[in-house]
């Protein structure tokens, strides 16, 4: 018997079809293309050097989008994931300094205090039930001012007060800001990090239950709810996983810099989501890899760094960004209406 | 093919249930009871009570007055992971899956079977896909690649695999909420047709729709509600799809409504044409 439809009608899907639907794929082509740009244009960027710093600026936007496309995943944004950063690593050095602790607890508290963002921002979603544009959006904004205040009323200047000679700051920078030599280039020990943490949420996404909630809660978080995901507990552990990924970067500057600018930060949210978007995560959630966020990053690190080398302006490297974006946003459209079409 | 099961104790009862919202009784005094291997219809107008009805059986909602027993004791359930546990499994029309995900993952969302010990615990990816390709299969489904996302089956196809996957869980009563209102007639006819294939499993099905033709072509109980209150429960042997079709339509409404109408229309209509053709001449 061959009911539950037309069996004639429905072919299986070739191999190369099942490739292109790939939420990967137009990011992949994305970051030859911009690659090949760049090793066209800019003679500094052919060398390995140049590969390093590329893979060093591509690190820090990506060990970030590795939540936010995680939480995007899971059908969720978090606008104040650029600023939680740099609450994170102010929060470090100023509980290390002002308290004169090791600087490992002053780390562990900054910890709580990012899981602790993460974990209002996702209970207010999950409680309210309001879009996480606008609860992030508030918490974007209560931070921008709190790291700008805070920092000035405890330090009396606009930056974290230096921690260099503090107990404890040679080991954390070793675990958050070493070096390490591949054959005679030096490289950033966040690349590493980076790739570990794409490796572990790429076995979550695709190996665990709970990566099947993730895809579920952002799919139809109500389906998933009647065969009784716990899809609000899957939302908030997102938002804290986005703490935590801040957390990490904003040790990461805190034990690379020794001082944090209280400014900083603001804008860089949107870089990170746009890493998550051209890395092929829909925007309304329900799909997307960790892979294709990595590839995004790429493409924005080379991006960073290959108009330096090219010796373009600057400046110009946010319409980058943006072009790209939309470029990316245009391709995966494309290629998923297409592929879904026979 | 009932007359043998007719006899045994109702799987789940409900008697003289009733629930409100502030001022407004959304139902009364509605009793209800489902056997195995039997399917029961109900049917009603949009604001009948129906969702009400369902929420209360499913376990979303406590009713207000009368009894809920399930297997002779008292439903105590609060959620719908609660409700699965006790055998209750509701498969809704527009929110059984998720269509970015591929049939086996769906298949076992929220009861993911898993092998080696935390925190390498990982999904039993090859059990899942081979126990829902089996389950499907048992069902008489093709699905051409247990990977595809469910998103790309039909909308019949997608019912089916959403009823497959609440009787390999174990459940005891499938309730359908208007499993057949966004399709067409082919796909409606795959779904009725495993609608009886459950009940041949021996399960209690409530099957929920607006459409009496599809109620009569697989039920063996049928209950109208009307404004919150039973407006007919009778078995199949009492009834004739006329019967019911009559019922469902409004009975008595209707046929005022038919008189109404007939009364304009069809007199004036042709006065006015005749008029105009002798213009015309």
């Amino acid at each position: 018997m061959t009911a539950g439809g037309d069996p004639a009608r429905i072919t299986k899907r070739s191999l190369g079809r099942r490739f292109v639907t790939r939420p990967e794929v137009g990011s992949l082509v994305g970051a030859i293309a911009v690659f090949a740009l760049f090793f066209a244009v800019a003679m500094p960027f052919r060398e390995l050097d140049s590969l390093s710093t590329v893979l060093y600026a591509s690190s820090t936007i990506g060990i970030m989008a590795v939540g936010v496309s995680l939480l995007m995943i899971g059908g969720e944004f978090d606008l104040s994931a650029g600023v939680g950063v740099i609450t994170s690593a102010l929060a470090a050095g100023m509980f290390a300094y002002e308290l004169s602790l090791n600087v490992w607890v002053g780390a562990g508290l900054a910890l709580m205090l990012s899981l602790g963002i993460g974990f209002l921002n996702g209970y207010m979603v999950v409680k309210t039930k309001l879009p996480s544009f606008l609860i992030t959006l508030s918490m974007f904004l209560m931070l921008q001012g709190l790291n700008l205040a805070v920092t000035r009323t405890v330090t009396g200047s606009v930056a974290s007060p230096p921690i260099s000679d503090m107990d404890g700051f040679a080991s954390a920078q070793k675990v958050f800001s070493s070096t390490f030599t591949v054959g005679g280039v030096s490289v950033q020990l966040t690349v590493l990090w980076w790739i570990l943490f794409v490796a572990l949420a790429t076995w979550v996404l695709l190996r665990t239950k709970v990566g099947n909630w993730i895809y579920a809660a952002g799919g139809n978080a109500d389906a998933a709810r009647a065969v009784g995901v716990p899809v609000n507990y899957t939302k908030i552990g997102l938002f804290m996983t986005v703490g935590f990924m801040a957390w990490f970067v904003g040790m990461h500057n805190l034990f690379r810099f020794n001082t944090v600018q209280s400014g900083e930060g603001v804008g860089q949210e949107l870089i990170y989501i746009a890493a998550a978007v051209i890395g092929g995560c829909a925007l309304m959630g329900g799909w997307g890899t960790a892979i294709g966020a990595a590839i995004g990053a790429l493409i924005l690190g080379m991006a960073q760094q290959g108009v330096v080398y090219a010796g373009w302006n600057p400046d110009l490297f946010m319409f980058f960004i943006g072009a790209t974006l939309l470029i990316a946003v245009v391709l995966n459209l494309w290629v998923r209406t297409r592929a879904h079409r026979r | 093919m009932t007359t043998t099961i007719e006899a045994s104790a109702p799987i789940l009862e409900l008697t003289d249930v009733g629930k409100s919202f502030g001022n407004i009784h959304a139902l009364r005094d509605v009793s209800l009871s489902v056997r195995a291997g039997e399917v029961t219809c109900i049917l009603g107008d949009n604001g009948a009570g129906k969702s009400t009805l369902i929420k209360i059986i499913s376990g979303l909602y406590k009713h207000d007055t009368g009894t809920y027993h399930v297997a002779g004791k008292p439903m105590n359930c609060s959620s719908p992971r609660d409700a699965l546990d006790c055998g209750i499994a509701t498969v809704y029309q527009d929110l059984a899956l998720v269509p970015l995900l591929p049939v086996w993952r769906n298949f076992f969302l929220g009861s993911e079977l898993t092998i080696g010990p935390w925190p390498f615990r990982r999904l039993d990816v090859a059990a899942m896909r081979r126990i829902a390709d089996e389950e499907l299969q048992k069902m008489g489904i093709h699905v051409p690649d247990i990977d595809q996302p469910v998103g790309t089956l039909s909308g019949g196809q997608r019912q089916v695999v959403a009823i497959a996957r609440a009787i390999h869980f174990g459940a005891k009563v499938l309730i359908l909420d208007e499993p057949t209102a966004a399709l067409g007639v082919k796909q409606s006819g795959v779904v009725l047709k495993y609608i009886s294939a459950a009940r041949d499993a021996g399960l209690g099905v409530i099957f929920i729709t607006h459409n009496p033709h599809h109620a009569y072509l697989v039920g063996d109980h049928f209950v109208i509600l009307r404004q919150g209150m039973l407006d007919l429960s009778s078995p199949r042997a009492e009834l004739t799809l006329d019967d019911l079709t009559h019922h469902m339509a409004g009975g008595a409404e209707l046929e005022a409504l038919k008189h109404e109408l007939q009364r304009i229309d069809v007199p004036d209509l042709g006065a006015v044409h005749d008029a105009q053709e002798k213009e015309n001449a």
